[in-house]
């Protein structure tokens, strides 16, 4: 048993989920009682799809445990199939089902659907998320890959080398941007994308992955199985290098051309980063030896210690990883940068390290994000899981040049932040400072608001006339409104109180008022 | 004076057919509870018994309101828990003693069952009775399941109420009890009410400490707040309590009318009662009529969720001039519901239970003006160019009594606002 309070990592049908989610003409019919189908929004609201994922839920309940529940997943994958009329149906079970062991891969199969089906089995008690997507992906490209060349086929080279994108996924962390970077970065190469892998593609279009020449691993978390299968299956070499900072840029560009055997120098001329001159400029000396602590996924960890490291002239003090799967790229990075590794994916685990560590700076998820809020140290996201801010309106990937210029900006800001927050800090006491002027994200400031509500005066009005007073129940009552919104309601109800001349504001008041703003 | 809209000549909807529906439901289960219930009791502690999906619901369900250090987390059950019960039994004997050490401030502690918990038949009961024993008395351990094969949404806060009942001390003594949760803004509004009415003591379940837990018994009369609440009513009537029917406190006409069962018990005079609600009610009214403008003729369509959705209808439709379509809710409590089917005026399709896809196109037909629902399906429909307004907001909003009438009926014009004021 494992305490949890937050996880990096859902259970491995949402790994399946995001894959159905990432590609067209493929249904997911999960057996799962209902709450499981929480799961819709996090592609909803989190990722703000406008369309609901392709997964229909078996939605058991306890009454029909006694023997209903086989029957009930074949109606659901039947009205599925017969609903949404997709290239092929994915089934599985959720850690319910999977404990009742109805055996949906059985159960489709004697539908006779017109229609290939995958059956997917998930440890629920053993995986997790990116594993499930990992193993999905895998099944998914295994069933549709179509007709394998004999074995010891050797692959002809192509007057226009072409490539598969493998890896982009729903709900991965700047997939969209950082596909569109690297697909940028190939085409100065002069390399045609031949598919890009589950993100965009349907199982028919699986059916051409053999005509790619090598194969561009964006996310090793996902694809790597794939990739592994694909080079004994097809013959098709995976790069290594995952283009995140201008260093693994320059090389992933080298690693490419010599694949495909172009030459890199468009692409290497092409480079079009302000990192490293941003980087040398004067006022970046501050960023000097900071110390930063780095933790997230394994492929982002690594390239994250790199960057910090060789581009920015930080040190790193500690990395870590929840990717049990990679945990030794992990390893290997923390011996060259001389510290210890740290493979957990219990965040009150890395809390404690972040704590003793005290670094200056953390590279991490959301989770060490309210970490280093609540020790007050600045804090970058540079990995899953998502958060809706990790699809931003803008173009902000993490591969390629522009990448570089994201990471240089997002890393850099909020050590900036933790000058403005030491300003905010000592002028705690000034009274503009408070008022609605709520500071940033960080960790003091944050908790320096809710003191300022207790210590301040009412309204420091200095050229006011008389400003009504407070009656200490109105004045407690203020204090159960949600804070974001009581300085509103504060100002609200003293400008009601002003305007009718009202001297002392009581609770009746305070409501009046309420009532009198409503919209 | 207070005036109430004559109720509806033929008995609004209370001999309406419901629909019921039998398919995918899109709704979250009881272990969502723990994330407004923590708020609530504020020494409680909610550990789920549970697998990586639990942890994962609960997260993203709190998602919108991370705090430090959550009164809740998610005992995993692993492969090697599977192997053998008693391996699990010992398992969350540890991770209670290792939970309970870290916090010393929790006085109350739920094990809350799961569906893999209930699947395997982890004896909860039992080891909270055990872990009970051990750390009384100062911490209490309490049991109940907001698994999804049992449990809808709102039902977990019902099965975690109905498991605090037993632990009531037994009194006689005349008292008004509130049952249901309730932002403690609106706790203190209905308390100042019900002082200025003379009925007292008026007590809350659940209070805002486990030590404030009040006592129950053929002296207790109680209102139900919220009308999810079947088990813990039933609960509550086993130990004497007596259930005052009435509609939910939401709207100025449902507090009043709410207000008015506890006024009638106690034999409070027309004129005292009119006395201290009209200003109140009148002020709710004008609140409200602000807002009524950009609601009324308005369609609305509800798809399940809490159980709040006909209550709320019947608010939309009565105060707001709104035009339900079709309201849906997870279970239809008959008798509980009955005031307010009653007040709901007739016409709207009422159906139990989701198939949601054959809703969806039920709704698609209907071209409401307004959708209420969940958060799977609030941007795909506003994709498809429906307004929307997602329900979970109604359950973490404060929006019973007076003072939050305008705000319930702002949440619903809210979206309508936008969407005519987008351009883009
Ligand atoms: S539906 Fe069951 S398995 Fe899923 S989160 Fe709820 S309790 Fe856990």
């Amino acid at each position: 048993m494992q305490l949890a309070v937050w996880t990096y990592e859902g259970p491995p049908h949402i790994g399946a989920m995001r894959v159905a989610d990432s590609m067209v003409g493929l249904h997911y019919v999960l057996h799962a009682p209902q709450g499981d189908t929480y799961a819709d929004l996090l592609f909803t609201m989190i990722q703000r799809s406008g369309r609901r994922p392709p997964v229909t839920y078996s939605t058991f309940q306890a009454r029909d445990l006694g023997g209903d529940t086989a029957e009930l997943f074949m109606a659901a994958a039947r009205d599925a199939y017969e609903r949404f009329r997709p290239q092929a149906l994915l089934v599985g079970a959720s850690c319910t089902a999977e404990l009742i062991q109805d055996d949906p891969g059985g159960l489709a199969r004697t539908l006779g659907l017109p229609i290939p089906v995958v059956a997917v089995e998930l440890p629920a008690y053993q995986k997790k998320e990116n594993w499930g997507a990992a193993e999905t992906f895998y099944q998914v490209v295994r069933a549709f890959a179509g007709a394998l060349p004999p074995p010891g086929t050797r692959r002809e080279r192509r007057a226009v080398p072409r490539c598969n994108i493998l890896g982009p996924t729903s709900l991965g962390f700047r997939n969209r941007d950082d596909l569109r970077e690297v697909r940028h970065l190939l085409d100065l190469l002069g390399i045609e994308v031949n598919l890009v892998a589950p993100l965009g593609a349907s199982p028919a279009d699986l059916a051409r992955i053999g005509d790619a020449d090598f194969n561009v691993v964006l996310y090793p978390e996902i694809a790597n199985p794939v990739a592994a299968w694909l080079k004994r299956a097809f013959g098709q070499e995976a790069t290594r290098t995952v283009p995140i900072g201008v260093g693994a840029t320059r090389d992933f560009i080298r690693e490419v051309a010599a694949l495909a055997g172009v030459d890199p120098g468009p692409a290497l001329r092409a480079e079009d980063t302000r990192l490293p001159w941003y980087s040398r400029s004067v006022d970046s000396t501050y960023l000097t030896g900071k110390r930063v602590f780095v933790f997230g996924d394994a492929t982002h960890a690594v390239a994250a210690a790199r960057v910090a490291s060789k581009e920015l002239g930080f040190r790193v003090v500690g990395i870590g990883t929840y990717s049990r799967e990679l945990a030794r790229e992990v390893r290997d990075c923390a011996a060259r940068h001389g510290v210890e590794s740290l493979i957990a994916d219990d965040y009150l685990e890395v809390e404690a390290r972040i704590a003793e560590l005290q670094p200056e700076l953390v590279l991490g998820t959301q989770m060490e994000r309210h970490v280093a809020k609540r020790l007050g140290i600045p804090c970058a996201v540079i990995s899953a899981p998502v958060h809706v801010q990790d699809f931003p309106a803008r173009t902000s990937p993490q591969m390629g040049f522009e990448g570089a210029n994201v990471l240089f900006d997002t890393w850099v800001h909020p050590l900036m932040m933790g000058l403005e927050e030491h300003l905010l800090a000592m002028f705690r006491d000034d009274f503009e400072f408070h008022d609605g002027a709520a500071p940033s994200h960080l960790g003091h400031a944050a908790k320096a608001a809710p003191m300022a509500e207790a210590v301040a005066p009412a309204p420091v009005a200095a050229a006011a006339p008389a400003a009504a007073v407070w009656a200490p129940e109105a004045e407690a009552e203020l204090r159960k409104i949600p804070f974001f919104v009581r300085g509103k309601a504060r100002r609200n109800t003293e400008r009601f109180a002003l305007e009718r001349g009202i001297a002392t504001i009581t609770v009746e008041t305070l409501y009046d008022a309420k009532a009198h703003f409503a919209r | 004076m207070n005036s109430i809209a004559p109720r509806p000549s033929a008995g609004g909807c209370s001999d309406a057919p419901v629909l019921l529906e039998r398919g995918q439901r899109e709704v979250f289960c009881g272990l969502t509870g723990i994330v407004w219930l923590h708020r609530k009791i504020q020494d409680a502690f909610f550990l789920v018994v549970g697998s990586r999906t639990c942890a994962h619901l609960l997260q993203s369900a709190a998602g919108v309101m991370i705090f430090a250090e959550p009164r809740f987390a998610t005992a995993i059950l692993e492969e090697r828990d599977l192997a053998g019960l008693l391996d699990a039994n010992a398992e969350l004997d540890r991770v209670a003693a290792r939970l309970l050490e870290r916090r010393p401030d929790i006085r109350l502690l739920f094990l809350v069952g799961s569906c893999p918990s209930e699947v395997i038949k982890l004896d909860l009961k039992r080891a909270a009775e055990r872990l009970d024993a051990r750390f009384r008395p100062a911490v209490r351990v309490l049991n109940y399941s907001g698994s999804g094969i049992e449990t809808t949404f709102t039902q977990g806060e019902d099965a975690c109420l109905a498991a605090l009942v037993p632990e009531m001390a037994r009194s006689d003594e005349s008292q008004l009890l509130v049952v249901g949760a309730l932002a403690e803004v609106v706790e203190d509004q209905f308390r100042r009410i019900f002082a200025e009415l003379g009925i007292g003591p008026v007590r809350f379940l659940p209070p805002r400490r486990a030590a404030e837990l009040p006592p129950v018994g053929a002296g207790t009369r109680m209102l139900l707040a919220q009308p999810f609440l079947a088990d813990t009513a039933r609960a509550l009537e086993a130990r004497g309590a007596l259930h005052l029917p009435a509609p939910f406190p939401l709207g100025a006409e449902g507090t009043t009318l709410w207000l008015r069962a506890a006024a009638e018990a106690w034999g409070v005079e027309e004129a005292r009662f009119d006395a201290v609600t009209a200003a109140p009610a009148a002020r709710a009214r004008a609140a409200v009529e602000r807002v009524r403008a950009s609601l009324a003729g308005r369609s609305v369509f509800f798809f399940p969720d809490s159980q709040l959705e006909i209550p709320i209808a019947r608010f939309l439709a009565r105060e707001c001039g709104m035009r339900p379509i079709e309201v849906g809710t997870p279970y239809l409590h008959r008798a509980h519901l009955a005031p307010e089917l009653e007040l709901l005026p007739a016409g709207p399709t009422l159906s139990e239970g989701q198939h949601v896809e054959r809703q969806l196109d039920r709704c698609r037909a209907a071209r409401p003006d307004l959708v209420v629902c969940g958060l799977g399906l609030a941007n795909p429909l506003e994709a498809e160019g429906v307004t929307t307004k997602w329900s979970i907001e109604l359950v973490f909003s404060p929006i019973q009594g007076y003072d939050q009438a305008a705000d319930l009926a702002g949440l619903f014009a809210r979206p309508l606002a936008r969407r005519a004021a987008l351009e883009v």
